[in-house]
Order: C-alpha cells, then structure tokens, then sequence
C-alpha cells in the first residue's frame, strides 16, 4: 500500500505517497522529478544513480524509499557548482554524453571529501562502480587529481 | 562580385540559400525559400540569428550525443562571421524540412560521423555571407571603399579613420543589401575560433544534473507505459491477464503492441503495454499479466549455434562483392601464402542512458520527445501512425544518453507512439537495462577468412578475402551487404589482386548500425592480417605496411607520425610489446600504436597506452577531436576485451551489465593523440578512432607473447588459450 513518506533531500523537505519498497531513485528522479539522478541498470552495476546517503555514496536503485526516511540525502543537484569536483569536470571538460556523469561525480565527491590525496588504486576502487560508455576514463582520474588538490588547498 | 542569388542555381551548388529580413529581433540571415511565393516544395533553411544585441542564435541541426556537434558547429558560423564566442548561443533545430540536411534536405539524423563533415561548408558559406553584408552595410554608411573595412568580434572597423559599429546597428541596413552568391571564406590564417580547444556548450549542464536527456522528460498528467515484449525471437502473445494488470492499483491501461520490421531480419518483439500513474505500479501491472508466449521460430538459436553457423559460412559460395586481376593465378604462383580465419561476435550498444520515448498524441497534435538520432524518420513514423499532417507533429529533441547508432532506429519511437494513439493520455515509455539489451539491434557477428599471395620480395600480390556476416544494408540494385564488406571493396593496401565475398548469415537476430559498423569488423580482421603478412615476410609491420601504401599519402602520412610519436623500434619502458594499425573510415585516415603486457599466468592483458594520429582534413575542435579518439578507442577495446551477446533457446540471454561487462576505470589507458595538420578533404571524427584500436593491441599481444589472437572478445581464456598454441 502505498503510504505518505517524508525525505530529507539536499537540505529540503520532500513528501511523496509511494509504496515503501520503491527504490529511491525512482522517488528522486520521477516523484520529485530531480532528474540529475540518472536510471542505467536498476542492479548497482554502473553507477549512475550515485546519491549520498549521510554523506556515503550509494546506488539509489538498490536502496528502499522507506529505508531512506531520517537520513541525509545529497543528489547531484546539491553539490554547490563550485565545488572542486564539479568545477574540475569542467576544466578537464570531462563529460561526453554526460548520462553517467551525475553518478560519476556522485562518486568522486565522496573520494576527495574523505581522501584528499588519493593515490591512483584509491581512485579506482572508489571509481571502479561508474561506467562509462563515452570512454571518460582518463579524463575522470585527471579531473580527480585536480579536484584533491584543490581540495588540499582549501 | 555581388549578385542576387537565384533560388534553383544557389541551392544545385551549395544546398542553401540565403536571404534576409529584419525581424523584431534583428537581422535573419535564411533561406531564400522562406520568402519565395512560389510552390517548387522547397523549404527554407534558417541556420542562424544575428539580434540587435550582437548575440549570435546557431540553429543546430544535428544532435548532441557526447560528440561536441552543438559547439563545433556554432564554431564554424561564428568565426565566418567574426563575432565573438562569448556571444554565442544556440538552439536544438526542430524537426522541419528547413532543418534537415543539406544538401539533399530530405531527412533530418547524425550519424555515419557525419556532423562537422557534412555542415562545415554549408554553415561557413552562411557565416561569411552575413559578414560580407554587413561589412558592406558599414561601408555604406561611412562611404568609403569595402575593402577597407574589416571585421572582428561582432564588429566592423574603419582603420584609416579609425571609425567602429558593433553588428546590432548594422542590422538594418545590412538586411537591405543583396545575398553574396559566392561570400569569400576565410583563409586558414585568419581563423580566430576554428583550430582552438573551445570548452563544450554542453558540458556545464551536463555537470551540474540539468542537461535533459529523453529520460527527463515531464509532461503534466503523463502516465508512465511499460511493455512485455517477446521472450525470444517471433514468440507470439497466447493469452494474458488483462484484467488482473488492472486490477493492480494505479494501472489505467492495457495496450497491445508491435514493432515495426527490421530489414534483414524476421524478428519481431511483439508484446502489450502496462501504462499506470507510476512507473513501479506499471511494472507491478506487468507482471500481473502472467502472458502467454508461443515457442518462438527458432528455439535452437544459442551463442553456440551462431558461431557454428559463423563458421560453418566459410565453407559456403559467397556472392562477390569485388574481383580484381587474377587471385588464383597469383595464390597459384605465390612465393609464399599466408591464411587466417578470424572471428567476431554480435556486440550490443549499451548505452548508458536506456531506450526511452514520450508522446502526447491529441486529436489535432501529437508531441514526441525523444533521444533520436533520426528525427525525421520519427516524424514519418508519427505521421504513419496517427494520420494526422507533418506539421501537427512535433519531435523534441533532446540530449541522448549516447547513440552509438542504436538510437538511429525508430522502434522504440514506434512502440511509444502505438500505445501513446491507443490511450490519448501523455505517456513516458522507459525500458529497463534488460530490456534495453535483450531488443537491441546489435552489431553483427562475423568470421572472416583471408588468403594472401607474397612473392619472394615479401609484397602482397593476392589477397582474397571472404567475410560471413547478416544482411542489413543492401543497396538498391545490388546483392552486396555494403556494411559487411565496408573498407574492403575500397582496401587501402596496394595489391594487384584481391577478391571480397560475402556470405549471408541467416538467422533472426536484428542487426544495425554500432559505432563504426562494418569498420569495426574488418578494421580488426585486415590490420590483423597485414601483421600476419609482415610476419609471414620478415618485415616490420609498419614498414610493411607503409610499402603497400605508396599512393595512399593520408594513410602513410598518420602511420609514419604515430609511429614518430610512439617511438616505433625503440625500446619500451613497461610495456612488453608494442602493435600498429591504421584504417580508413568515414573519410578521415586513423593509426594508432598500442603498448601491451600480458600476464603468461592469468592471461590478463594491460594496456599501457595508445597512441593515436588522425588525418581528418580540417579541424574545427581539437579537444573534441582528441575525446572522440579517446572515446572510440575506449570503446572498441571494450569490446576487444570484454563484450560477447548471448543467446539461448531462441532469445537473448545477456542480461545486464553483470553479464555485458564494458570496460571500467581499472582497465582504462592513456591515449595520446596526434592531429594532422591538414587541408585535404574533411572527414569524420566520431567513429575513425575505434576500426584501429582492437588490431593495434592484437598485434602488440603478439609482439610481446608471439600469440595470435584470432578471436574476440580476447578473454583471459582466449589469451592463455593463445598462448599455448605459441
């Protein structure tokens, strides 16, 4: 039955009527129409619907929506633009099609919050979840290093 | 030399036509068309709009799936205009026959790398044309000589008296003067925009979640439709439970579907849509339907059966695509022969960003938004379906979570439309991953034998070639697969005798377009085959490719530099070995060098590099050029290492990624590239890159093990396999 359901994301207040056991990404991306959160496998194979959960990346299509209530939620929308990552993205011009990105920076926002100065191994194992089928690879870990470091700078 | 364009002649030579008009918002430079009385059925062109505020509005017709077209091509018209980059903006193109590509403005898609190749001269003509008239309106007013005026940044000066005027007060009387029949481009030299690594329009949307892909896509009161289509190949519906679908909270309708025919193939996905107010509650309505499927055409259809058949095709007669001379005679009279046989599975597009389609269809409207890389044939298709006028249609395009050539097919289109007439309710049809994967239309399947004649000087005097692969892509008047035999009717390779036959693969797996399409088979199987041959005749691969193209300068040209820049012959640091290729596609010239390890106990293979020159004449984006390698090489290593369909009892059995595997960052190279300095003839850039990458590190697997591989994807399993046969 589906049921009133209250999540806190990037810093706002969101109420839905929704089955408890939708993913969140569905709610993100089509109740609440955030749609920087993106669909690719629905099995946390690729990645591409990263969110942060209580600052953890995590696959929102693997996550209920009632398990999600009470927590801190951060989607690609609430990553401030000059964020180092995001503006790394940009100088690198990381993105080709740009679907998997939003999970790729997902992702590496949580890397470089924790770890400024990654070394190449921690970057792929925090990387290693995000697919790409464009070919960014190299691009992403160039703009990884760039954004640690401004990070470090900080 | 000005004069007035005539319509017929300026659209025979270039396409186009020009003319202006002063609109509230300043001058509009369009085609000729649009002002015409006359009926001939053509329609106007409207490539750009120059507003009073010097802000420059590039219609865009091409598509933006990650390969820069929606910055190259505003590149190209700004700097033939001169107007600064800062002031540049543009605007998705709508799907209208003023739009559609020149010059035959038949169809509006991208593909076939087609985007800066085929819009390069058009819009530099349009660019140059409205600088000529505004240079010529400051003139006027200043009464001195046109030839003594310049342009830059929005601007025309004066300089003997020093005089100025930014384009917005010239709009006026620049949009009174004649067309330029024939705008004099810009010399190279004087390019201020074209040749710099300008950053993408698209890529701050893109980081920041805004960028709206079809998936993005939110009409008010839209349900969302999903389908249960065929389980496997020509299955029919038997019977379901429609009523228990709705029965399901929130399902509102139950839609029976049908896919449009696919040429050279009898696949159908048959199947009925579930539309409810959430998509969770259709895919509830979905599984409630409890569907009964008929066996399908060919349940012995397996991943076994299709290499058999594969196989078992080279012993076949194949219809002959190209004979030249006499190739017996000269296998005949060889010094020595070399054969190889060659074999390559179907590939699925993959694309992040799933199939996806929305539509309103409305008794006197119907609105489709989708991620299309062929819009027009959408419009047909709406046309087709609903019966109403091409212009109550209207396709919105929006960003594609890439193409790679599966979006240039219109079932999914034509699937949303069926249920989107059916139901009269604005619908958002999404597909899942395993959906998505098991109705692709994939890239075919291939084996290949090659035969070769080298004389005592170790050249190549035969080379007969016999590629067993589906049909999707015959010409009319021909029998010839032009995708099967792509690059091979035109080999690069100097060789008196050569022979090409195709043999039909039969069976009813759907096949289209994948980034590179034929090149991305027999890119594989003929750069892996001259490595062969240069072994087989004690030569350096490049060297030995280089004495077979000495009337093929472009060829040679990118092969000697990546070779220079690769340090070919010398000694490597890391890597164990190093291989060369080089093709031809889409009329850009591609060679790359590959350096490789491979671990003799796991049969894992490392690329350390790839280093890559491309001669693709002129070049508009440098950094979009240097992406679009590094993305296509990225890509055809990913399939060289990692991608096989599967099939079973009739079907697809690949599911998902866990069982598709594309390459991940743990697995990814730097790649180096290297751009010609050209003004030969422009080609392509989105698909050249991939036909070399998988030969070139075949070939530095053999340099550092002495294994052939012969057979893709170059598993682990495959690798030791190799390596035992060393």
């Amino acid at each position: 039955m589906a049921q009133s359901i209250t999540l806190k994301i990037n810093g706002q207040s969101h109420t839905v009527e929704a089955e408890p056991d939708v993913p969140l990404l569905w709610v993100i991306r089509e109740y609440l129409q955030l749609s920087g959160t993106k669909f690719g496998c629905g099995i946390a194979q690729c990645g591409a619907c990263t969110v942060h959960v209580d600052g953890q990346p995590m696959r929102s299509c693997q996550l209920q929506v009632s398990r999600a209530v009470g927590r801190e939620i951060t989607t690609i929308e609430g990553i401030r633009e000059d964020h180092p990552v995001k503006q790394a993205w940009i100088d690198i011009q990381v993105p080709q099609c740009g679907y998997c990105q939003s999970g790729q920076i997902m992702s590496a926002v949580a890397l470089v919050e924790k770890n400024s100065n990654p070394s190449e191994d921690d970057i792929i194992q925090a990387m290693e979840g995000n697919l790409c089928r464009c070919g960014t690879y190299t691009r992403i870990k160039q703009a990884i290093y760039q954004a640690a470091e401004e990070v470090r700078n900080s | 030399m000005k004069s007035t364009i005539d319509r017929r002649e300026f659209l025979t030579r270039t396409g186009f036509t020009l003319a202006v008009a002063v609109t509230p918002s300043g001058l509009k430079v369009f085609a000729m068309g649009e002002t015409d009385t006359d009926s001939e059925g053509f329609q106007p062109t409207v490539w750009y709009t120059l507003s009073s505020d010097n802000q420059l509005t590039v219609m865009v017709n091409k598509v933006e799936m990650g390969q820069g077209t929606h910055t190259a091509l505003p590149m190209i018209v700004a700097d033939e205009l001169d107007v600064k980059w800062e002031q540049v903006r543009i605007e998705q193109a709508p799907t209208r026959k003023q739009y559609y590509n020149p010059p035959q403005f038949t169809r509006m898609g991208t593909g076939g790398s087609g985007g800066v190749r085929s819009m390069y001269e058009p819009l530099r003509k349009a660019g140059a044309a409205g600088r000529e008239m505004l240079t010529q309106a400051a003139a006027n007013r200043w009464k001195v000589p046109v030839s003594e005026c310049q342009t830059s940044e929005s601007r025309v000066h004066h300089q003997t008296s020093g005089r100025s005027l930014p384009y917005g007060e010239l709009l006026k009387e620049a949009s009174q003067l004649p067309v330029p029949e024939n705008p004099r481009l810009k010399d190279k030299s004087e390019f201020t925009i074209m040749g710099r690594p300008i950053p993408r329009l698209d890529i701050p949307a893109k980081v920041n979640g805004e960028a709206k892909f079809g998936i993005d896509i939110f009409v008010p009161g839209m349900l969302y439709g999903v389908v249960a289509r065929s389980p496997v190949y020509g299955a029919e519906v038997q019977s379901y439970d429609e009523q228990a679908a709705r029965a399901v909270p929130g399902v509102r309708h139950v839609v029976r579907v049908d896919t449009p025919e696919v040429q050279g193939s009898s696949f159908r996905h048959a199947g009925i849509a579930v539309c409810a107010e959430t998509l969770d509650a259709a895919w509830r309505g979905r599984d409630a339907l409890n569907i009964k499927w008929s066996p399908g055409e060919s349940p012995t259809l397996s991943t076994e059966s299709v290499d058999r058949d594969l196989v078992a095709g080279l012993e076949k007669q194949g219809l002959s695509a190209r004979s030249d001379g006499d190739v017996q005679g000269a296998l005949g009279n060889a010094h020595q022969q070399v054969q190889a046989e060659y074999h390559l599975p179907y590939l699925s597009h993959a694309t992040m960003e799933p199939m996806n389609c929305t539509v309103h269809v409305q008794p006197d409207r119907c609105d489709m938004w989708i991620a299309t890389q062929g819009q027009s044939r959408n419009l047909d298709t709406a046309v087709e379906l609903t019966g109403l006028k091409p212009e109550q249609v209207h396709v919105h395009t929006t960003y594609l979570g890439c193409g790679l050539g599966r979006r240039g097919r219109i079932d999914f289109g034509y699937e949303a439309l069926q249920i989107g007439k059916a139901i009269e309710e604005p619908v958002k049809v999404i597909w899942t991953r395993e959906e998505d994967i098991a109705y692709d239309l994939f890239r075919p399947g291939n084996s290949t034998r090659i035969k070769a004649a080298l004389d005592k000087q170790g050249r190549v005097t035969a080379w007969s070639h016999k590629v067993v692969a589906p049909q999707f892509s015959v010409r009319q008047g021909s029998s010839i697969d032009t995708q099967a035999t792509s690059g091979l009717t035109r080999l690069q390779y100097q060789i008196p005798n050569v022979s090409v036959d195709w043999v039909r693969l039969e069976n009813p797996i759907p096949v289209t377009f994948w980034r590179s399409v034929g090149s991305s088979h027999n890119g594989f199987t003929v750069e892996s085959f001259m490595d062969e041959l240069a072994h087989a005749a004690g030569k350096d691969p490049l060297e030995f490719r280089l004495q077979h193209l000495k009337e093929n300068p472009r060829l040679h040209g990118v092969l000697e530099l990546v070779a220079d820049k690769a340090g070919w012959g010398k000694s490597l640091t890391g890597a164990e070995g190093r291989g060369i290729a080089g093709y031809y596609s889409y009329r850009s010239y591609v060679a790359q060098v590959a350096e490789v390890s491979v671990d003799r106990r796991t049969g894992k293979v490392k690329v350390h590099r790839v280093v890559c020159a491309v001669d693709c004449g002129p070049h508009v984006n440098p950094d979009t050029i240097h992406a679009q390698m590094m993305g296509a090489i990225t890509m055809g290593l990913s399939a060289a290492f990692k991608e096989k369909v599967q099939f079973a009892d009739g079907g697809v059995k690949s599911l998902n990624f866990f069982d598709y595997h594309l390459l991940r960052m743990s697995e990814s190279f730097p790649v180096e590239v290297h751009i010609v300095d050209s003004e030969d003839s422009i080609g392509g850039c989105g698909e050249p890159g991939l036909p070399p990458a998988a030969p070139a590190v075949a070939n530095a697997i053999f340099n550092a093990t002495g294994a052939r591989l012969r057979r893709l994807p170059m598993t682990p399993e495959q690798v030791l396999q190799a390596l035992k046969q060393v």
